[in-house]
């Protein structure tokens, strides 16, 4: 940061835009929550979050829709960094939605909590009245992500209709709504995947372990390394090898796919990922594959 | 880095998101999966070429009609800078879509089918660039490959925008003949147009100074949220949580808050990360005083030989996007200027503006979805602004509709009074 030419360089304009956000919704909203699943995105917006309103604690509850499927690992590291931050906790479970028979569990080899989620995730919306949910999206992740407004209106079903979107005009964001709709919000819309890993190493941010490389129990499906877990189904053809990988995302352990890495450390990351020729998403999520059009089509049914 | 922010302008079809794709690709900022699904996607289309457009053209009512509905942003770096892109929809019906992609632009390409010339599209974004005051507007005169590369025409339709140009208010203004197809002059020089002696587009990017742009004068502190922790560690702080909207502030400073009047001193200026020595725009910082005044949300924070305007009665230029609804004399609405929301009535609607001819039409019935027009606006509270052209932050506002929630318009603060 030069002070003399009042320049700043691009974390600090991207972490200034995302906490303006954050502020902005708690000042005008009355029931936000900040959507938290362990991945690297949510701990940074969770770091942000923090950050918007020191030296107080963070005026919103953070909110894990749990599938049941999650990398050990990953709960550890939530636990821990809520109590740090001395935040409340709401855990909305998928398999409490299939136990109370809201949603019906798929079944074989290719079975994912993924688009249960979406179910599970508007019940709870729904029981705590949130009005408005911060999510981790960013718009380089997926083409449907990268048309989507940083206030994302939802009606009552918490659907978007990427045809209607609400102008969005300079930092004025409008968060008028009715009761029963709701806004997602996205203060790290404008970051690449870059950005969070230099944010990351600049910020001396904690994250996961799977996120840097690692021995583990693989085997392939659909061109991408997913672990052997108690949460998935092999076909006799999908063999168990033991492969050096990492996460580039942590979501539902069924389908995260892990890639073959020897980036033991952030600078290995971030130069790993400086060279990457695939996105995150195409590498590592089978939830996308479904078509050209999948995450539009979730994201039109409620999921963020 | 530094950040340069772009938004894509012009008629449908002139261009703008294959110029988008055209950027993307010659800069390696593709990834091989990206490709990979946007090949297979044109072929099934039956396209001749890999479709570059459908980089940004996502959703799927656009790829079915082939055309751009909403904002795409998409992201890339050189060595020299990082660029933010917002890809904009041409069709008049979107038009509050290009709004919203421009509105935070350091730059505006403007593409200009080298066929067809000057369309009326292209005279709306262009005046809507203007009237936004995206400091720099960059014509790209597309599909050269069409026209032999042809210099007069290039000249021709630099010459018609100049004329239209002469009218508005654009501080710097650039005529780039390409051809997003084939990536004459995007990123690198083409042979096909040895008489062009200016930059291919990238370059001009990298180059074009955006540092001077934002106001480093005028000190505006829009306060956006009071942090009072409820802990006994902190128990007696209360700072005032804000990004700074122009200007520089030190702790030290005298400073004046508005509405009140009251002026106190910058006791420290907090962030996370420790005591901030100088804040400026866009920080997003704590801001705490030495005395105890009474401080809320949509106060401003200023210094007391430098304030902004404070008045109930404003005048704005405005586009309005609303479908449902004309704006009309006497209409009640909502509006949100930095940090204040308050309720306002339209007192009158002076004229509008013919986007072909910049012609004002005096003293009109209403204005429809899309028209951009002049009107003076009463508020329930005191609005702190500053002009515009003087600042973008303190100058800008939207109005919504308090029936549906919409966001009906966006308005141009060009002064005070009726
Ligand atoms: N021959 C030629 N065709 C072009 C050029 N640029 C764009 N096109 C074509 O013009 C059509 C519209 O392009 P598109 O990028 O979708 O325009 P937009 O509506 O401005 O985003 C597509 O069929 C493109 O392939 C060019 O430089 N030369
Ligand atoms: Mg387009």
């Amino acid at each position: 940061m030069s002070i003399t030419t009042y320049e700043l360089n691009h974390l600090d304009q991207l972490e200034a835009e995302a906490i303006h956000i954050f502020r902005e919704v708690a000042a005008e909203f009355e029931r936000p929550c900040l959507m938290f699943s362990g991945g690297k995105d949510s701990i940074v917006m969770l770091h942000l979050a923090a950050k918007a309103f020191w030296p107080a604690r963070l005026p919103f509850p953070v909110m894990h829709v749990d599938t049941g499927h999650n990398f050990p690992e990953v709960l550890e590291f939530r636990d821990k960094r809520v109590e740090e931050l001395e935040a409340r906790l709401v855990v909305a479970s998928v398999q409490k939605s299939i136990d109370d028979g809201k949603v019906v569990e798929e079944t074989g080899p290719r079975a994912s909590r993924n688009r249960l989620q979406t179910t599970t995730l508007l019940d709870a919306i729904e029981e705590h009245r949130f009005d408005a949910l911060f999510g981790g999206a960013r718009r380089d992740e997926e083409k449907a992500r990268a048309k989507e407004r940083v206030y994302s209106f939802r009606d009552d079903f918490g659907q978007w209709d990427p045809k209607n979107q609400r102008p969005e005009l300079w930092n004025l964001y409008n968060g008028r709504i009715r009761i029963g709709e709701h806004i997602r919000v996205f203060p790290i819309s404008n970051w690449t995947e870059l950005d969070i890993w230099q944010y990351i190493e600049r910020e001396n941010v904690e994250i996961p372990q799977v996120y840097f490389a690692h021995d583990r129990q693989v085997f392939s499906r659909d061109g991408m390394w997913l672990a052997d877990s108690e949460f998935v189904t092999r076909t006799e053809d999908e063999k168990v090898v033991t492969r050096r990988v990492r996460y580039r995302t942590v979501g539902d352990m069924s389908c995260t796919g892990a890639v073959e890495s020897e980036a033991a450390t952030l600078e290995q990351i971030i130069e790993e990922v400086s060279a990457t020729r695939i996105t995150e998403r195409g590498a590592t999520r089978a939830d996308d594959r479904v078509s050209e059009a999948a995450m539009e089509d979730r994201k039109k049914e409620g999921y963020f | 880095m530094e950040f340069l922010r772009f938004a894509t302008a012009g008629s449908v079809d002139d261009g703008k998101s294959t110029l988008i794709g055209r950027l993307l690709y010659d800069t390696k900022s593709i990834f091989q999966d990206q490709m990979e699904s946007i090949e297979k996607t044109s072929v099934q289309m039956g396209n001749d070429y890999t479709n570059l457009a459908l980089l940004t053209d996502g959703l799927r009512a656009e790829r079915e009609q082939g055309i751009t509905i909403d904002v795409a942003y998409r992201y890339f770096a050189t060595p020299k800078r990082k660029f933010i892109i917002a890809d904009t929809p041409g069709h008049i019906q979107y038009t509050r879509n290009m709004v919203t992609g421009a509105s935070t632009a350091d730059v505006a390409l403007v593409l200009v089918d080298a066929r067809h010339g000057v369309v009326e599209q292209s005279r709306r974004h262009a005046f809507l660039a203007s009237l936004l005051r995206i400091p720099h507007l960059v014509v790209c005169v597309n599909k050269m490959d069409l026209i032999d590369y042809d210099e007069k025409a290039f000249n021709e339709v630099k010459e018609e925008f100049r004329n239209f140009a002469m009218k508005l208010e654009i501080p710097d203004l650039t005529f780039i003949p390409v051809s997003a197809l084939h990536g004459d002059n995007v990123v690198e020089r083409s042979s096909n147009m040895p008489w062009y002696e200016g930059s291919p587009l990238l370059h001009h990017l990298e180059e074009v100074h955006i540092a001077s742009d934002r106001n480093h004068i005028d000190a505006r502190f829009p306060v956006q949220y009071v942090i009072r922790p409820q802990s006994d560690e902190h128990h007696d702080y209360r700072g005032y949580a804000g990004t700074v909207a122009g200007g520089v502030f030190k702790p030290g400073d005298e400073v004046m808050v508005l509405p009140s009047g009251f002026t106190s001193t910058v006791a420290s200026i907090d962030s996370y990360d420790g005591p901030v020595a100088e804040a400026f725009g866009p920080m997003a910082v704590t801001i705490r005083l030495t005395d105890d005044i009474d401080i809320s949300r949509g106060d401003m924070i200023c210094r007391p030989n430098n304030q902004p305007v404070s008045s109930q009665d404003i005048q704005a230029m405005v586009c309005w996007m609303s479908e449902n609804a004309d704006l009309t004399p006497r209409m009640k609405l909502a509006l949100k200027h930095t940090t204040r929301s308050s309720r306002v009535m339209i007192t009158d609607l002076h004229y509008r503006i013919d986007v072909n001819t910049l012609h004002r039409e005096e003293n009109p019935s209403s204005l429809q979805l899309n028209e951009i027009g002049r009107i003076s606006l009463r508020s329930t509270q005191p609005l702190f602004f500053d002009e515009y052209r003087r600042n973008r932050n303190t100058g800008s506002f939207i109005l919504i509709d308090e029936a549906t929630n919409a966001t009906v318009a966006a308005g141009i603060i060009v002064g005070s009074g009726t």
